[in-house]
């Protein structure tokens, strides 16, 4: 049973922007990302979320609550903004203690929640600090802890680590992770870093264009891409045209990729539409190979070592442009290959995915 | 740093010493020395002996506080109106709102006598109603003022508001919001703190210029005085020493409000990218209607005084007399200002002198971007804050600072006769534009990105072509801001030219003074309506310059 619901939800900024019927569920202190390219709603959800939005149809529950037409104020949501939108005029504390004086709280009661929040965000101590003082970092644990010192229902987070540079980022994921899951609390976060995402979030929404294109953990995005979006959007791939071969047994079917002939097996559950198809495929998919008849063959055009493994790139006579994840000695620039599928046949968890063939 | 450049610097600030702080300087001293030169404090001891003085003392000071608190009334929650809300016809009404701020003083004020004074428009009408003897107010005295100032000056609320608002970081306002402050409670909390400078701005602007205001005390006024009319009257008197230590005061008084606006720490600003919302439309369609109307209804409030004047300026002189409107229309005023020489002259005047002062200030300003605001010169600083002068001095203590250091043939203290030739004016008019052109070029040298020049440079263009292709190009719009409100203020000018102009150099607005004087009525307004149109047109070419600079 999902605590927090969006059902149906649409806004429209044109026949193309906006958010069209979105309809997502998340488990009482479950975390949940959404991640898409800009122009993808993501945001506009989240604000729809937060209130600051009015959904053209659709409902956000709560528990049994609808809380739709609730004003931002009204709400009982926790938000940190993307620039934090911290109040300048004001200092740490009596930002930390602004939500908890809307709500009624004040005196002794505020002053030891605002301490306790700050301390949750390892700050303590901070209270007097005028916000322009503090560093990026900073910031957004105060804002952090403004957000979570009201103890709201749920916590939105837009964009929260787009502002630091690589370094804090890094940490500031890790001990925003452990900070999440300690309060328990359930957590919505926009982000277009897929990396974010996947370590942040239990769940991820990907869209795209207002659309939910597939919801999973992590791994069920990346393994088991549900629309050739996903494939692209989460890791890296290359795409290849191919026919599908009429004959097919036990859902292992085969494929026809520039002259080599490569057996593919389908997710459970798809038919196998003979004709012609996209294949998504992950460079640890791939290898070199001898295999005359598997192997398309191809050139290395550029190699690049990236510690565990080396990327090679390598153009196929189709023209077509294979990365493929190789030991470092695999093969050197200039060389010609032939390239297939690391596993015979060759399914969703190995790295070759099957598509209808369209605009990859 | 060259030598050239560090001589051009000392020498311009030589110069704007000599014109701008050396006048105010001997004022100073000529209100401590007697007759014969020697030193005395018998001035100021006659003026606080003076209830006459006091009275006027405190009535610069209450009317120019209670502007503010008038200006900031109607100003704030208009701002608040057309920067948060959609409604039919804001854009159009919005930008009539600023109307009052650009044009003349002069021509608002007798705008204002010719709709609400006791023959004007609204006063005849009121009587025609109620079939009433007597007209049904006299428009004079403090109150007539105050509404001269609250129509003009609440444009400096309402422009700086918005642009606060359109600035503020609407992030802060919904994280407010999403920890529970509902509207009432966000705007105490965070959006007024937020708005503070620009409020501030706004009513110290407001102080400086209502402290400053010359033709509606001067029209209006009667037997109600304030400091900058008691000046002008003590020195028609010849009452010089008393006229200096009255201009000292009220330089003093304007310093003192200047330090108090200055007092407060500014709020920092956090690093928030705010994005200003789109207006709302207003949901409830009451509300809308009502918000309409009062728009409008604005509008028209706003125009009225320039329709009078349009219309008044077409009535034969002497034929309106109980009418409600005017019984006969004419031209022939416009022919008479344009076809007599001597009727012809002030309007040339006012062009060349205006014309003039534009120039040299632009060129002063520009001089003093490049010297302050690139490899700064050690006397930068000084030069900077020389050009603001003028804008911390009321004008009259300005005229009257030059007329007293220019009237004295003293070339080995730098005192040589200008007053009474043709170059006093067009000297006083580059001074009072010194700080509008200033804070306008200074400004856009200020938000030009460097290394678009440093760019220029290492592509082979010296300096003198990055000058001509490259800064001066990409500060057009700021010289267009600057020139156009330089030339508006120097060609309405009222406050500086009554008090030193010559018959030769008389310009527009004192000719509308004496044709008012005369009875001329008509030509009068024929005379404001000119100068409304100039001033119109001179705005409209600088905001066309603007969108083709982009």
């Amino acid at each position: 049973m999902s605590y927090l619901v969006l059902d149906g939800l649409t806004r429209r900024f044109g026949a193309e922007t906006g958010v069209f019927g979105l309809g997502l569920g998340v488990e009482q202190g479950g975390i949940l990302a959404l991640l898409g390219p800009s122009g993808s709603g993501k945001t506009t959800t989240l604000r729809m979320l937060g209130g600051f939005e009015r959904p053209d149809a659709g409902r956000i529950l709560v528990g049994t609550e609808d809380v739709t037409a609730l004003r931002p104020e009204r709400r009982h949501f926790g938000m940190v903004f993307q620039h934090y939108a911290l109040f300048p005029h004001l200092d740490v504390g009596e930002n930390v203690a602004f939500g908890l004086e809307s709500r009624g709280v004040g005196g002794s009661e505020a002053a030891r929640r605002v301490r306790e929040a700050l301390a949750l965000v390892d700050l303590a101590g901070f209270e007097r600090r005028p916000v322009a003082a503090l560093s990026g970092g900073q910031q957004q644990r105060v804002a952090l802890a403004r957000a979570l010192a009201p103890e709201p229902r749920v916590l939105l987070l837009d964009e929260p680590l787009s502002n630091l540079d690589p370094a804090l980022r890094e940490r500031t994921r890790r001990e925003l992770r452990a900070l999440i899951r300690r309060v328990g609390i359930t957590t919505v976060i926009v982000t277009h870093e897929q990396e974010d995402a996947f370590d942040l979030a239990d769940r991820v929404a990907v869209l795209a264009q207002g659309k939910l294109e597939q919801l999973g953990t992590p791994e069920e995005l990346y393994r088991h891409p549900a629309t050739p979006f996903v494939g692209r959007f989460i890791g890296r791939s290359s795409w290849i045209g191919g026919t599908v071969l009429p004959d097919a047994a036990d859902g292992v079917g085969a494929v026809v990729v520039e002259g080599a002939r490569w057996r593919v097996r389908l997710e459970a559950g798809r038919p196998l539409v003979p004709g012609p198809c996209a294949l998504l495929l992950r460079p640890e998919g791939v290898a070199f190979t001898t295999d005359a008849a598997r192997g398309v063959p191809a050139t290395v055009t550029d190699r690049r070592y990236a510690g565990a493994s080396t990327f090679y790139l390598a153009q196929t006579a189709g023209g077509v442009l294979l990365e493929i994840a190789a030991p470092g000695a695999a093969a050197v620039v200039g060389q010609a290959v032939r390239v297939a599928p690391v596993v015979e046949p060759a399914g969703p968890g190995d790295g070759v995915h099957l598509f209808p063939p369209g605009p990859a | 740093m060259t030598p050239a450049r560090r001589g051009l610097t000392a020498l311009l600030a030589l110069l704007l010493a000599w014109v701008v702080a050396y006048p105010l300087l001997i004022v100073a001293l000529e209100s401590v020395r007697g007759q014969h030169g020697e030193w005395t404090l018998a001035y100021f001891q006659r003026f606080l002996a003076e209830p006459r003085e006091w009275r006027a003392l405190w009535a610069s000071l209450w009317t120019s506080v209670a502007s503010v608190g008038l200006a900031a009334v109607l100003g704030v929650p208009l701002a608040f109106l057309f920067e948060r809300y959609e409604f039919p016809g804001r854009r159009l009404i919005g930008a009539l709102v600023a109307l009052p701020a650009v044009l003349p003083p002069l021509v608002g004020v007798i705008a204002f006598l010719f709709l609400y004074g006791e023959t004007g428009f609204i006063a005849r009408l009121v009587q025609a109603v109620l079939r009433l003897e007597e007209p049904p107010w006299r428009l004079e005295g403090a109150w007539a003022i105050l509404l001269v100032h609250a129509y003009s000056m609440y444009v400096y609320f309402y422009l700086f508001t918005r642009a606060g608002l359109a600035q503020l970081d609407h992030a802060a306002l919904e994280a407010a919001q999403s920890l529970g402050a509902d509207r009432w409670r966000t705007l105490r909390r965070v959006t007024l703190p937020l708005l503070a400078p620009s409020l501030k701005g706004a009513a110290l602007l407001t102080f400086m210029t209502a402290l400053a205001s010359f033709s509606a005390p001067y029209i209006f006024g009667g037997g109600f005085r304030v400091m900058t009319t008691q000046i002008v009257f003590t020195r028609l008197n010849g009452e010089y020493g008393m006229a200096m230590v009255q201009t000292v005061v009220l330089s003093l008084l304007g310093l003192a409000g200047l330090w108090l606006a200055g007092g407060g720490a500014t709020v920092a600003r956090a690093g928030g990218k705010g994005v200003a919302p789109r207006p709302q439309p207003i949901a409830s369609p009451a509300l809308r209607l009502l918000a309409t109307i009062g728009g409008w209804t604005l509008g028209v409030f706003l125009l009225l005084p320039h329709a009078t004047l349009v219309l008044l300026s077409f009535v034969p002189v002497g034929t309106w007399t109980v009418e409600t409107f005017p019984p006969a229309y004419t031209v022939a005023n416009y022919v008479q200002l344009l076809t007599e020489p001597t009727r012809l002259r002030p309007l040339g005047n006012s062009l060349w002198m205006a014309t003039l002062a534009t120039v040299v200030a632009m060129a002063v300003a520009v001089a003093v971007g490049l010297l302050a605001t690139r490899k700064r010169a050690p006397l930068a600083g000084l030069v900077e804050r020389l050009i603001a002068v003028p804008w911390l001095v009321p004008g009259t203590v300005f005229a009257v600072a030059l007329a007293s250091a220019f009237s004295v043939h003293a070339p080995w203290v730098a005192r040589i006769i200008l007053v009474g030739t043709v170059w006093i004016l067009p000297l006083a008019y580059v001074i009072r534009n010194l700080p509008l052109a200033g804070r306008a070029v200074l400004a856009g040298f200020r938000a030009l990105d460097p290394s678009v020049e440093e760019a220029a440079h290492s592509l082979g263009a010296g300096r003198w072509r990055t000058l001509r292709r490259v800064t001066l190009p990409l500060l057009r719009p700021a010289l267009a801001a600057g020139a156009t409100l330089a030339f508006v203020t120097a060609l309405g000018d009222f406050v500086v030219s009554i008090i030193l102009y010559t018959y030769d150099t008389r310009p527009l607005s004192l000719e509308i003074l004496s044709s008012l004087r005369q009875g001329d009525v008509g030509v009068a307004a024929a005379y404001g309506v000119l100068l409304m149109l100039l001033s119109a047109l001179v705005f409209a070419l600088g905001s066309e310059r603007e969108v083709v600079a982009r």
